[in-house]
C-alpha cells in the first residue's frame, strides 16, 4: 500500500525536472560540474545517492535497468539499488549489458562496448579532481573557469618522483573536449579509454551536489607527461574462469597458502563468455590441477 | 626607456583607516627599490596592492608587459593578471609556508610554475628543478623531500627558486629575511643580490631591516602612516636622512 505513495522512480516530478535541467547543462558543457539541489535519499551517502537521483531522472517505464558495483551485478550495493528501482519504478531489470538501456555503475565501465541508445550513470564520491591539492572550493572553481590546471600535473609529477611512474591507478584525471579536467569517478585507469563512448555518460555526486556529463563521442584524454605517457594497465593474467585476456581482473585470495586467482571483475562479461564455451585455467580440469599444484606462498604477483 | 612599473596615486583605505595614500613612483628595469618603515606604516598593504593581491581604491599600476607594452594591471582581466602573476612576476612571502606547498616535494614546488605555463615533459621539468635547487644552494639529493623537512633558510631559498624558475622580470619581496638568524640572513642576501644582478631582475623589497635594504636596494622609499615621507638613493637616505622620522629610524638601528 505504501508503494502507491511513491511517484514513479521515487522522486517527485519537480525534483526530476530540476535534475534533468542540471543534466542538460552538464551535457551542454562536457566535464563541467553543475551544482544541483541533491535530495535526501532512503540510503546513506556513499551508497550512490547521486547516481540514484540521476537514474531516477532518466528512467522511463520502457527502460531496462542494469546496476553494477565494481563490475559485479550481485553485490550488496548493486542488488539493493536494483531492487529499489524494481519497487519504485517497476522497470525491467537485467544483468545483460547489451539489453540494458540505463546502466548505473559504481567504479567500473562494462567490458561490452556501449551503444548510442544506452545511458551509463556513475556514482561519484568526490567530483572535484583538484580537491586533494587545493582545499578551497572557491579557488578550485576559479581554476576550472580560468583553465589553470598546472596543479593537476604537480600531482602526477609527485607520483613519478616518488614511485618512478604515474602511480594513480583509479580516478585518473582526464581532460574532456580540450577544456575541463574531470574526475571520472574511481574507475580503474584501465577503463579510461572506454570513456570515449557511443553512450551518454552521466555522473552524479549526491553528497557533493554535483552532476556532470560526457556526451556520446566526446574527446576524453587522460593527463600525462610527454616522457611518461598514460598507461591503462591491468594485472598480467588471463581470467581464471573464462580465459579472457583483455578484461579488467579482480584478484581473489583462495586460501592462506598464497593461492590466488584472477577473475573478470565484470561478472556479466565473464558469464556470457563462459556460456559461449570459453574456458579459463580454473574451469578446465587439467588447468585447475596445475593451478592447485603450483599454489605456494612464494608466488607473489603484485596486486593490480 | 620605458619604466618597468609606474605607480600613480595609489590609495587604499580600510574603512576610516588609511592603508596607503597617494603613493607614486617609477621602477626602472634592473632596479631594486626598497620600501622601509615601521610596522603598520602601510608597506605590506602597498606591496599587496601592487602585486594584485589586494584591490586598491584608486590609482594606476602600469606594468611594461612583454606582449603589449605598458598596461594598467588593475584594469586587466583576472586571467591576464593571474597569468602575469606566474610568468613575469614573482612574490616572495615573509613566511615560506605561505609561498610553498608544504605537502609537495621540493622538485614539485619548483616545477609547479613551469607546469602552470604548459611544461609537460617530466624529465625537462626535473632538470630545471635540479638546476634551480643548485642555484639556490640546495643539494640536488633533497629534490624529493618535502619542504617541511627543510630548515627555515632552506625553505626561503626554495621559495625563491620556485618563483624565479619561469624567469620573471619583477619580483616582490615581503620581508624576505624575516625570522631567519643573522648568518642565514647574510647568505640569503648574498644569494639574492647575485641572482638579481645576474638575471637583470627588478625588485621591490619591503622590510623594516635597514641592513637588508643597504645591501640590496638601489633606491629607497620611507613610509610612515601610509604616506611616503622620503625617497632617494639608498646610501643618500641612510647616511643623510632629511625627514625627522627617517632620522629616528636610522638612529634606532642597534650598533654592535
Amino acid at each position: 500500500m505504501t508503494d502507491q505513495a511513491y511517484n514513479f522512480a521515487y522522486l517527485d516530478e519537480q525534483t526530476k525536472r530540476m535534475i534533468r535541467r542540471a543534466i542538460l547543462k552538464g551535457v551542454a558543457v562536457p566535464g563541467y560540474q553543475v551544482p544541483f539541489a541533491s535530495r535526501e535519499m532512503p540510503m546513506p551517502y556513499g551508497w550512490g545517492t547521486g547516481g540514484v537521483q540521476v537514474t531516477s531522472a532518466c528512467l522511463t517505464p520502457d527502460d531496462t535497468l542494469k546496476v553494477i558495483d565494481q563490475g559485479a551485478d550481485d553485490t550488496t550495493n548493486a542488488v539493493s539499488i536494483r531492487k529499489f528501482f524494481e519497487k519504485t519504478a517497476e522497470v525491467d531489470v537485467t544483468e545483460k549489458t547489451a539489453e540494458a538501456t540505463v546502466i548505473q555503475t559504481r567504479h567500473r565501465i562494462p567490458e561490452t562496448p556501449l551503444t548510442d541508445d544506452q545511458i551509463l550513470v556513475y556514482q561519484v564520491p568526490i567530483p572535484e579532481p583538484l580537491r586533494f591539492l587545493e582545499p578551497s572550493e572557491v579557488e578550485t572553481r576559479k581554476m576550472h573557469s580560468l583553465e589553470e590546471y598546472g596543479l593537476m600535473y604537480v600531482k602526477l609529477y609527485e607520483d613519478i618522483s616518488r614511485h618512478g611512474e604515474i602511480a594513480t591507478a583509479y580516478a585518473y584525471p582526464v581532460k574532456v573536449q580540450d577544456r575541463y579536467v574531470m574526475d571520472p569517478s574511481p574507475i580503474p585507469k584501465f577503463d579510461n579509454p572506454k570513456l570515449e563512448s557511443a553512450a551518454l555518460q552521466l555522473f552524479g555526486a549526491g553528497r557533493e551536489q554535483r552532476i556532470y556529463a560526457i556526451p556520446p563521442h566526446t574527446k576524453v584524454v587522460s593527463l600525462d607527461f610527454e616522457d611518461h605517457p598514460f598507461d591503462p594497465s591491468k594485472a598480467p593474467h588471463a581470467c581464471a574462469l573464462c580465459g579472457a585476456e583483455g578484461s579488467y581482473l579482480d584478484e581473489v585470495i583462495t586460501d592462506d597458502q598464497g593461492g590466488r586467482m584472477f577473475v573478470c571483475s565484470d561478472t556479466d562479461y565473464c558469464a556470457s563468455r563462459r556460456a559461449a564455451g570459453h574456458v579459463g585455467a580454473m574451469t578446465s580440469i587439467e588447468g585447475a590441477t596445475r593451478m592447485l599444484r603450483s599454489a605456494s606462498p612464494d608466488q607473489t604477483e603484485p596486486a593490480q | 626607456m620605458t619604466p618597468l612599473l609606474a605607480v600613480r596615486d595609489l590609495n587604499k583605505t580600510y574603512g576610516r583607516h588609511v592603508g596607503c595614500a597617494d603613493v607614486s613612483f617609477t621602477l626602472w628595469p634592473g632596479e631594486v627599490l626598497g620600501i622601509v618603515g615601521e610596522s603598520g606604516s602601510g608597506k605590506s598593504t602597498l606591496l599587496n596592492c601592487l602585486a594584485g593581491h589586494l584591490p586598491p581604491d584608486t590609482g594606476e599600476v602600469v606594468f611594461d608587459t612583454r606582449a603589449d607594452g605598458p598596461r594598467d594591471v588593475l584594469r586587466m582581466s583576472e586571467p591576464e593578471r593571474r597569468m602575469l602573476g606566474r610568468t613575469d612576476w614573482a612574490f616572495v612571502h615573509q613566511n615560506p609556508r605561505d609561498g610553498l606547498r608544504m605537502r609537495v616535494s621540493a622538485g614539485g614546488n619548483v616545477g609547479e610554475r613551469l607546469m602552470a605555463v604548459g611544461a609537460r615533459h617530466y624529465g625537462e621539468i626535473r632538470d630545471q628543478a635540479l638546476d634551480w635547487l643548485d642555484r639556490v644552494e640546495i643539494a640536488g639529493t633533497r629534490i624529493d623531500d618535502r619542504p617541511a623537512a627543510f630548515s627555515g633558510g632552506m625553505q626561503q631559498r626554495l621559495q625563491i627558486a620556485r618563483n624565479l624558475v619561469t624567469g620573471p622580470r619583477l619580483i616582490f619581496m615581503d620581508e624576505p629575511t624575516g625570522g631567519l638568524d643573522v648568518s642565514v640572513q647574510a647568505r640569503l642576501l648574498d644569494l639574492l643580490r647575485g641572482l638579481v644582478r645576474q638575471m637583470g631582475l627588478s625588485a621591490i623589497v619591503v622590510t623594516h631591516d635597514l641592513a637588508v635594504v643597504r645591501l640590496l636596494a638601489d633606491r629607497l622609499m620611507v613610509m610612515k602612516d601610509g604616506h611616503v615621507i622620503e625617497t632617494g638613493l639608498t646610501d643618500q637616505v641612510l647616511d643623510d636622512p632629511q625627514a625627522p622620522y627617517t632620522q629616528l629610524l636610522v638612529s634606532s638601528v642597534l650598533q654592535v
